[in-house]
């Protein structure tokens, strides 16, 4: 069954980058009260950085894979020819 | 009862009461007789639209309320909603263009409808539009308990079934305005909403800390109050057995969001493949107003709030800090304009959320099984019925039952929504696992997640089942077998339960393999998933 070999994936390493914000999950890091910052404790100010370091991670793989080719005409098979499981 | 409150709220209430009406005319199509005109607002929404649209979907007035009322109770455990929030975007930035584009190419309107274009399956895709439905319901009642925590703040605070009134005339209102306008009527709304609740928070996060001496000050006020409480999973710090269940309550709650039917009812309403990733990017300024927002909980701490006794239930109610605070520290009319921010903030998502499962009966139950020819002005009508009784079963719901019931069954309805991820989200990337196999690992997660929530009591608030999420390891069994000992480290069950569900799904599916049972006739080609808003390709919007 051909169609179950053609998942038509595409990879761009940028994408790599949407794995960063998931650190922000490993408390062991950053569970502590101290250094505060404007009275806020580590644990609390840490994780408010993670908002724009995610917002930066998502926006750096949008801007890098605007250029991908995206489907327009007839079914193409660029997505395909890029994953070598599909060599059909 | 508090007049000038009153007077401010019932003003933007009437606000958004017009433009819900005047909604139906906004951006029309040739006709509102179709599902996606009704309930995707013509599937043409851009970038703003769909921020504020998303936006006041996710971030709802209960989640404004509860999520203070947690750290006000509990400490650093409630601030998962932030990790939670963060995380959400990066892990679904690549699957929901997908969901987008093969939905668009094959008009698909819900969840369920991919599921059953994917893998052909009629039954899988009742399967799952049940659970979004199930699910749904008491997130749509937890919006009432929002609003009425707002409404008693300002004196409507009754006893008795006379006690709900308000907010039965509120929803009333809300249905009227959905039924007739669709989508449009939440989509015009969440502008004021959203604007409404940038304001006020942005205003309480300057202001009040000031008050009362500091952030500072506040982070020790409250780490005081917990240290006198003989609680030990308290605190303004994790502790060793909490810390897992913070990050994985986090990451199952992001994992679950994007799955419960009205988020993609959002996604799906937008105009193109661009626009859902620049929202992607912009969503997260609601993580940081919520992030800011919980901190208010410590704040109301420091001011000394007193949750107000529920006149219905005759219980103190937490979920009534925020608004007490900002009733005790803000002149009447910006408290005013503060209840109005939470009380519009109810209605946005209720709408949204009860036009999703309205979608979902109609596409998955009613046009598969009762009426198969309906055509698509029948389609519109059976959905618009549909989410007055989803409606007014919620309001049911809250008057006739103990809201406590809805708090717990919104706890079950996200574990129960997990367990459709391997249908709907790693569907969009593979069609390796077998239909039984989904279907198996459905039935074993469900099964399985069930019954660790009705296992965990909490002897302090006198529940003896469904008293919380988090699992303590030592309680985990496989058939009596304890992998982990006596260990105290609690876990979301929501993982657990998912965990269940990849293994059996795995596990039947190499058996299904073996045996070549047929897998099901997809309709979709893999080109499909990464069609754009510009390809001949789609499907015309409200064709029959």
């Amino acid at each position: 069954m051909p169609s179950d070999h053609k998942t038509g994936l595409r990879w761009s390493n940028w994408n790599l980058l949407l794995i960063l914000p998931l650190f922000m999950l490993v408390t062991p890091w950053f569970n502590q009260d101290e250094p505060r910052l404007f009275g806020l404790p580590f644990f609390y100010w840490y994780q408010f950085v993670f908002v724009p370091l995610g917002v930066l991670c998502v926006g750096l793989v949008y801007v890098k894979t605007k250029d991908e080719p995206v489907v327009t005409g007839k079914p193409d098979k660029l997505g395909v020819d890029d994953l070598d499981e599909g060599a059909n | 009862m508090q007049w000038t409150e009153l007077i401010v709220f019932s003003a933007l209430f009437l606000l958004v009461t017009v433009m819900g009406f005047v909604a139906a005319k906004w951006q029309k199509g040739d006709t509102l007789e179709h599902l996606d005109e009704w309930g995707l607002g013509g599937r043409k929404f851009g970038s703003w639209i769909t921020w504020f649209l998303v936006g006041g979907d996710l971030y709802t007035a209960y989640t404004f309320v509860a999520v203070p009322a947690l750290m006000f109770g509990a400490g650093a455990t409630g601030f998962f909603a932030l990790p939670y929030t963060v995380i959400l975007y990066p892990l679904v930035f690549l699957p929901l263009v997908r969901m987008w584009s093969v939905s668009r190419v094959h008009g698909y309107v819900t969840p369920a409808d991919f599921v059953k274009g994917r893998y052909g399956s009629h039954w899988l895709a009742l399967l799952i539009a049940i659970t979004g439905i199930v699910a749904t319901m008491p997130y749509i009642a937890l919006q009432l308990v929002g609003l009425e925590a707002v409404l008693r703040s300002m004196g409507l605070n009754g006893s008795g079934i006379l006690g709900h009134l308000p907010l039965f005339i509120a929803f009333v209102i809300l249905a009227l305005y959905t039924y007739q306008s669709g989508l449009r009527a939440p989509a015009l709304i969440a502008f004021v909403k959203d604007i409404l609740i940038y304001i006020v928070i942005l205003v309480a996060i300057v202001y009040l800390p000031s008050k009362f001496g500091g952030w500072g000050e506040i982070f020790n006020d409250a780490q005081a109050k917990f240290d006198a409480t003989p609680a030990k999973t308290d605190g303004i710090l994790l502790n060793s057995n909490n810390q897992l269940q913070y990050a994985t309550l986090a990451l199952g709650s992001a994992l679950a969001l994007f799955i419960y039917p009205h988020s993609l009812t959002g996604i799906l309403a937008s105009r193109g493949r661009n626009v859902i990733k620049r929202n992607m990017v912009a969503l997260p300024a609601y993580s940081l107003v919520l992030g800011l927002l919980a901190l208010l909980g410590y704040v109301a701490i420091s001011a000394g709030t007193k949750p107000i006794v529920n006149q219905a239930t005759g219980r103190p109610d937490t979920n009534t800090i925020v608004p007490e605070l900002f009733g005790a520290n803000f002149p009447s009319w910006f408290a005013g304009i503060a209840f109005a921010a939470i009380g519009i903030g109810a209605l946005v998502p209720a709408a949204i959320m009860s036009i999703a499962a309205a979608n979902l009966w109609t596409r998955n139950v009613y046009k598969e099984y009762l009426k198969k020819n309906a055509t698509p002005a029948e389609e519109a009508k059976q959905a618009k019925l549909a989410s007055l009784v989803v409606k007014f079963g919620a309001v049911a719901f809250i008057v006739f039952v103990d809201p406590q019931f809805s708090i717990d069954l919104q706890l079950i309805g996200g574990v129960m929504i997990l367990q459709t991820l391997p249908a709907v989200a790693i569907a969009l990337y593979t069609r390796w696992f077998h239909v039984y196999g989904l279907v198996a690992g459905w039935i074993a997660g469900m099964g399985y997640g069930m019954w660790l929530l009705y296992g965990i009591g909490n002897p302090a608030i006198g529940k003896a089942h469904f008293a919380g999420s988090a699992l303590p390891l030592g309680k985990l069994s496989i058939f009596g077998w304890h992998p982990f000992g006596e260990s105290a480290m609690t876990i979301y069950v929501g993982i657990v339960a998912l965990a269940v569900n990849l293994l059996v799904a795995v596990i039947v599916t190499l058996i299904a393999k073996r045996a070549k049972w047929f897998n099901g006739t997809d309709q979709t080609d893999p080109s499909d998933y990464h069609v754009d808003e510009d390809s001949p390709r789609v499907k015309p919007i409200a064709a029959h």
